[in-house]
């Protein structure tokens, strides 16, 4: 079985370009461009030096000591969390923009959620002198206050999506529109492994850096380089694409996706996409999707604004379908209760994205030997406010 | 499909093509319209089956799809609506919509829905070229429905003489690079029409997106066949409470 995508931009039956011909001359010159120019060497000097001295990669893969102990296995930290932003989405956006620069776009356009990709769009726009307008939806503004100050003071600016559940699934809905808009002289970079072909594989494979440096730190430290299993939180999932990348094909892995069960699984205030969704296309892609029988997209819920999406990327779908990948649900309340656990276990205070994955731990039956990785894929500084609440 | 055909052998001058959201502004609105603009001599219409996520549209027609939807407007219920519309209305019909309601209703159940109706062609703007010529374009030409493309003015020619060679009902060309009823005219992209025009396609061609009133109509039908007008015929009858005389003065007011 085959789990990257195949030549027409596929995952099994997910995937594909379901773009109206408004957005056609875009994606397809994205198609036929982001390969070539992506490997170039020069590219990749550039893209590797932006990484390491402005990043700050590698990041640390920790070993936890204090929560390896409480759950009997050896858990390993990879600390995407203390990259510069304080996410895994710098890594994505760093790519795309050398990407948009070699396309001659002026003027970069980005959805967000929590925030996180938005803050990561609006510094490298900043690196690069380029324009940047993020749409973010109204209830996500109203709950992201610190990211939005943020995106401001990096000099972007900051759209409020007022249409449809006002989250996630509407700022990407009017990123799109700005796109058909203004086609000639905008890039659109998207933060997931979600949308039109060729952006769930370009998004993972910018991402992959972080299961490339897992493999030889897991050799540094363990004497081989894989784990026993992988653990990432999945909204559209780019973080779990980037940690899984590598071993998508080893099949001695396991790789586990935490989706956000919201208020519970059978409560209609969910976002797992997998239990809940049905093949369908939403934002130009087929993909697994929460919906109504007649094909209208259900709002989801997450009290993680970043995993409040009712989709998913194809390539997860995919490892959701043939099996290759073991999908986890976690609730808010399990989610809040893991993020508390690793603030005091470890002294580092995740993001609530990044506390579904850990919570995860609750739910395995583990070996004393295991190697587990948790890709820990944020900080938890943006979700203060909502944490202090919980206190 | 052939009664778009004979439309355009009727007027390839000239034609109106208007576009209205299924269930709007009420739920059992739409036969009544259909009918009135049958009376009012337009020539075709496009009835949009709503969705909750329409990236294409401007605000004017997302709304309309949000109240068609919290209406009750489904699919299925289309189809009901419209069980008997062919003793009543004989101007082409067809559905225009986003993919996933198609999907979920089943596309083979859709087509024959369409043609139990009498559904004439289908605008599918994110079904991608490259599914509807392997897995779809038969099922579609068995149940007599033809299948519109859209041309932008990015479109390339190549392309374009694609799309011409594949369609069996018409080219939709769309104004300018927008959302629809985003931009304030077409004067923009004379320059993309002409080169459209000068390229003596076989297919007829109808100018759609940012077509509101008499002026852009006749530019419209100068550059192809005729015009189709969707946001502000949906601005027209949001708040009306008479569509017999909404409908007669909006088409007045276009020619």
């Amino acid at each position: 079985m085959d789990y990257n995508v195949d030549e027409n931009g596929y995952y099994g039956k997910f995937g594909g370009a379901y773009i109206p011909e408004m957005l056609y001359p875009n994606v397809e010159e994205l198609r036929e461009n982001y390969l070539k120019i992506s490997q170039e060497p020069e590219f990749k000097k550039e893209f590797d030096d932006l990484l390491r001295n402005y990043v700050g990669r590698p990041s640390p893969l920790y070993l936890a000591k204090r929560l390896s102990a409480k759950y009997g296995a050896k858990i390993y930290l990879k600390r995407e969390d203390l990259n510069h932003t304080g996410a895994h989405k710098i890594n994505n956006t760093i790519g795309q923009i050398l990407l948009a620069n070699r396309l001659g776009k002026k003027r970069i356009i980005a959805e967000t959620g929590a925030g996180q990709h938005g803050v990561a769009t609006a510094t490298v726009c900043a690196l690069m002198g380029l324009e940047c307008i993020i749409y973010m939806g109204a209830v996500d503004i109203e709950r992201q206050q610190p990211n939005v100050k943020r995106m401001q003071l990096l000099g972007a600016t900051v759209v409020a999506a007022e249409s449809g559940s006002k989250t996630l699934k509407d700022a990407t809905n009017e990123a799109i529109r700005d796109w058909i808009n203004n086609p000639a002289d905008t890039y659109y970079i998207i933060g997931s492994v979600v949308g039109p072909h060729p952006y769930p594989d370009m998004v993972a494979r910018f991402q992959s850096v972080i299961s490339e440096e897992m493999k030889w730190q897991l050799e540094e430290h363990e004497g081989r380089d894989y784990p026993d299993r992988i653990i990432a939180c999945v909204g559209g999932g780019s973080n779990a694409a980037g940690c899984f990348y590598h071993y998508l094909d080893n099949d001695k892995v396991e790789l586990i996706a935490a989706e956000p069960a919201g208020l519970g699984l059978e409560t209609g205030k969910t976002a797992a996409t997998t239990a809940k969704g049905k093949p369908g296309v939403l934002h130009a892609a087929k993909t697994l999707l929460m919906q109504t029988e007649d094909g209208q997209v259900v709002e989801p819920y997450s009290l993680s604004a970043g995993l409040d999406y009712p989709g998913i990327g194809p390539m997860h779908a995919h490892l959701f379908d043939s099996g290759r990948g073991s999908f986890k649900y976690v609730t808010d309340e399990e989610a809040l209760t893991a993020c508390f656990e690793l603030s005091k276990l470890e002294g580092i205070i995740p993001a609530l994205e990044t506390a579904h994955a850990l919570a995860v731990l609750n739910q395995l039956d583990l070996k004393k030997d295991e190697v587990v990785v948790i890709n820990l894929s944020g900080r938890g500084d943006k979700d203060l406010e909502t944490l202090i609440k919980y206190i | 499909m052939k009664r778009i055909k004979e439309a355009f052998e009727k007027k390839p001058d000239g034609l109106l093509s208007i576009f209205v959201t299924a269930g709007f502004p009420n739920l059992n609105d739409t036969v009544e319209i259909l009918k009135e603009l049958e009376a009012n001599g337009v020539e075709m219409v496009e009835l949009g089956i709503p969705f909750s996520d329409p990236m294409a549209d401007g605000p004017v027609i997302q709304e309309a799809s949000g109240v068609a939807i919290e209406n009750g407007m489904t699919l299925k219920l289309l189809f009901e609506q419209l069980k008997d519309i062919r003793k009543e209305v004989s101007i082409p019909i067809l559905l225009m919509g986003y993919l996933n309601p198609v999907m979920q209703y089943g596309y083979e159940e859709f087509c024959k829905s369409c043609q139990e109706v009498g559904i004439d062609g289908v605008i599918l703007p994110d079904l991608p070229l490259y599914e509807y010529k392997k897995e779809y374009k038969e099922l579609f030409e068995s149940h007599g429905l033809a299948n519109t493309f859209l041309i932008t003015p990015e479109t390339a020619p190549e392309r374009i003489k694609e799309l011409d060679s594949l369609t069996n009902g018409f080219l939709y060309l769309v104004s300018s690079s927008s959302t629809t009823g985003k931009k304030s005219g077409i004067d923009g992209t004379i320059d993309y029409l002409s080169r459209v025009k000068d390229m003596n396609l076989t297919s007829p061609s109808l100018i759609g997106f940012n077509i509101k009133d008499s002026e852009s109509y006749k530019i419209a039908c100068k550059y192809s066949n005729g015009a189709i007008i969707g946001t502000a015929f949906i601005k027209a009858i949001m708040n009306s409470n008479n569509f017999k005389i909404t409908v007669k003065d909006f088409v007045s007011s276009i020619r």
